[in-house]
């Protein structure tokens, strides 16, 4: 009796032990989104902060709220990200649809490993590879390298969940298209890609989201500039390459420029990434009437 | 008269050919295309460094940019230590949440866990990089880092505390690397038939007894895949690191002091690099990073397959 009841305390003991790590897990998240918010708060809040590009450091003495900001960053990102989705998202989405329609292809196998092993790719080495592919041959940094850099990372994610997705819809639909003597590619685009369309916008976005907070690809292709860029020939900020160059620097506002720029990536991943869960919750919604 | 069937082979999956599955097979063919192009290429780019210190890169230890001495030993030190140390910290953290969120009941609470941890996964990179920089380090080195070294300086590793470092690069990627690592096992604790559970159950196994003994031997393969798969992570991580370990190229002493990793060479230092063997060094250390991670990587996913494979078998 007095040994069931010691092995019923130790089970509780580690019950508890297990829902204290889980807390201690969590612990991270808020102090990263608390002092983001406590940080970079008083530079976003300051009306120039989304119009303004960047003023020069302002040490010593600086005054009590700097007229700097980062439109040019938000523009950059705004650009690259979206050249990015341009190449990646039909690319990824039609890759997708190869994997899912024709699975028991012996090639789907290698295409799914190489995506996979792709997502674990090192960003830097990526960036190391567009340098040498694309920077080097034109002589110049451009976002344009940016943007195919971010393509390559954004690539595996879109094809993944994308086949995920088409996957998840029922065979019924495929062979009733397909009954009514539609050719395979109207089965797939025209009746299946729709039906599994949020699925799909979910991965676009999750892949958006991943790319709108990479930095490291973009250290030695979109570069960074200090003013406002439209052409994507040349260098461009991106938020990303903000927080991490102004984070370094020995200056206070500066420093804080970063932080308001943390700040804004973060409410932009983060939001991306509710948007995201809410339109996949739908997906599964709508699998399940199919 | 009986009608004869005129037998033909069924035709292979997908047949008849069509147009569309041509099509769309050379578009999905661009991924392993691009992972080829990327690792030959950067092999191409390292040929002068490689043909230049042929083995002797990867075993010494200086890094000397105006003698063109490159070697890559500290940085392969880092990256693997860092990874390393990360993963001691996150393991034992990240199984336990996968066990907290694989328990049935609770779904409300459980999925604002799980959702919580996915959120950390989304944070970027560089915002984990400036917390780290201004929060997490200054934090550790007075609260962790003084206290250990103070009453353990006669263990040699835990002297010399400082803000930037090994140990504090290894705190910000353990919390980076925990929600691959969570997710994983999650799935495959719940992927853990019911039956063996319920079995221990009535055999009259407490909570803890049914987890520790039945559940996670089971999966215990699935589970060495995500750590393996998180490893993957840690050793390519670049921003965050880079802005938190402090960028010595040395092999430090003791586990708080200043260090570099193969990625955070590469991010400092790339675009300042002339001359030929300088960017081909760097470069190189881009190969060792990328034929690392990708060994990892296939190791992982072979693990996680066959152990879900396995589950899916017994189920």
């Amino acid at each position: 009796m007095n040994r069931n009841r010691q092995r019923l305390y130790t089970s509780r003991a580690w019950l508890a032990v297990m829902y204290l790590l889980t807390v201690l897990a969590l612990i991270p998240l808020a102090l990263v989104l608390w002092f983001t918010i406590l940080k970079g708060l008083p530079s976003v809040i300051h009306p120039q902060f989304f119009f303004n590009a960047e003023l020069p450091p302002c040490e010593p003495r600086c005054p009590a709220v700097s007229n700097a900001g980062v439109v040019h960053a938000l523009i950059g990102s705004g650009v690259i990200v979206g050249i990015a989705s341009l190449i990646a998202i039909p690319i990824g989405v039609l890759g997708g649809i190869y994997l899912a329609e024709y699975g028991v292809a012996p090639w789907t196998r290698w295409v799914r490993l190489a995506s996979d092993v792709l997502v674990g790719t090192p960003s830097i080495a990526i960036g190391l590879f567009i340098y040498a592919f694309l920077v080097v041959p034109f002589h110049h940094f451009s976002a344009l390298s940016g943007a195919v850099a971010l393509s390559v990372l954004m690539l595996p994610i879109v094809v993944r969940t994308t086949e995920g997705a088409v996957t998840l819809i029922p065979n019924g639909l495929r062979e009733s298209g397909l009954a009514l003597g539609l050719p395979r590619w109207r089965v797939s685009l025209q009746l299946i890609l729709p039906a599994a369309a949020p699925g799909v916008i979910t991965g676009g976005l999750l892949a958006v989201a991943r790319a709108a907070g990479e930095t490291a690809p973009l250290l030695f292709t979109a570069f960074g500039a200090h003013i406002v860029q439209f052409d994507p020939n040349g260098p461009m900020q991106t938020l990303s390459l903000t927080v991490y160059q102004y984070a370094l620097l020995p200056y206070k506002s500066l420093q804080n420029q970063a932080w308001g720029a943390a700040l804004v990536l973060i409410v932009v991943v983060l939001g991306i990434n509710l948007l995201s869960r809410w339109v996949l919750r739908r997906q599964i919604a709508l699998a399940s009437q199919l | 008269m009986a009608v004869r069937v005129e037998s033909r082979p069924i035709p292979a999956a997908g047949r008849p050919r069509d147009g569309f599955r041509t099509v769309v097979a050379v578009i999905a063919s661009v991924v392993p295309v691009v992972l080829a192009i990327i690792v030959i290429t950067l092999v191409l780019q390292a040929l002068p460094a490689i043909r230049h210190f042929g083995f002797s890169f990867l075993t010494t230890s200086e890094w000397n940019a105006v003698t063109d001495h490159f070697g890559a030993l500290p940085a392969i030190f880092g990256t693997l230590f860092t990874a390393f140390m990360a993963l001691a910290i996150a393991l034992p953290v990240g199984v336990a949440v996968a066990v907290v969120l694989a328990e049935p009941g609770h779904t409300t609470i459980r999925g604002y866990i799980g959702i919580g941890i996915e959120l950390l996964a989304a944070i970027p990179s560089v915002v984990y990089g400036i917390w780290a920089l201004y929060v997490l380090g200054p934090w550790s080195y007075e609260h962790i880092e003084i206290p250990v070294s103070e009453r353990l300086h006669f263990i040699g590793w835990f002297g010399l505390p400082a803000p930037r470092g090994l140990f504090n690069a290894s705190l910000v990627l353990a919390v980076m690397i925990l929600p691959t690592l969570t997710a994983i096992s999650r799935d495959v604790i719940k992927a853990v038939p019911r039956g063996l559970k319920e079995n221990a159950v009535a055999l009259g196994a407490t909570w803890w007894e049914t987890t520790w003994r039945v559940i996670l031997p089971s999966a215990r393969a699935g589970i060495f895949g995500a750590t393996v798969l998180a490893l993957g992570r840690a050793l390519g991580e670049t921003i965050a690191v880079t802005m938190i370990i402090g960028n010595q190229y040395v092999i430090p002493h003791t586990i708080f002091q200043p260090a570099y990793t193969l990625a955070s060479v590469i991010a400092n230092e790339f675009t300042e690099a002339t001359g030929t063997i300088y960017p081909a060094a760097l470069v190189e250390l881009g190969l060792v990073l990328i034929v690392v991670t990708l060994i990892v990587n296939v190791l992982a996913l072979l693990l996680v397959h066959s152990a879900s494979r396995e589950a899916r078998l017994t189920a």
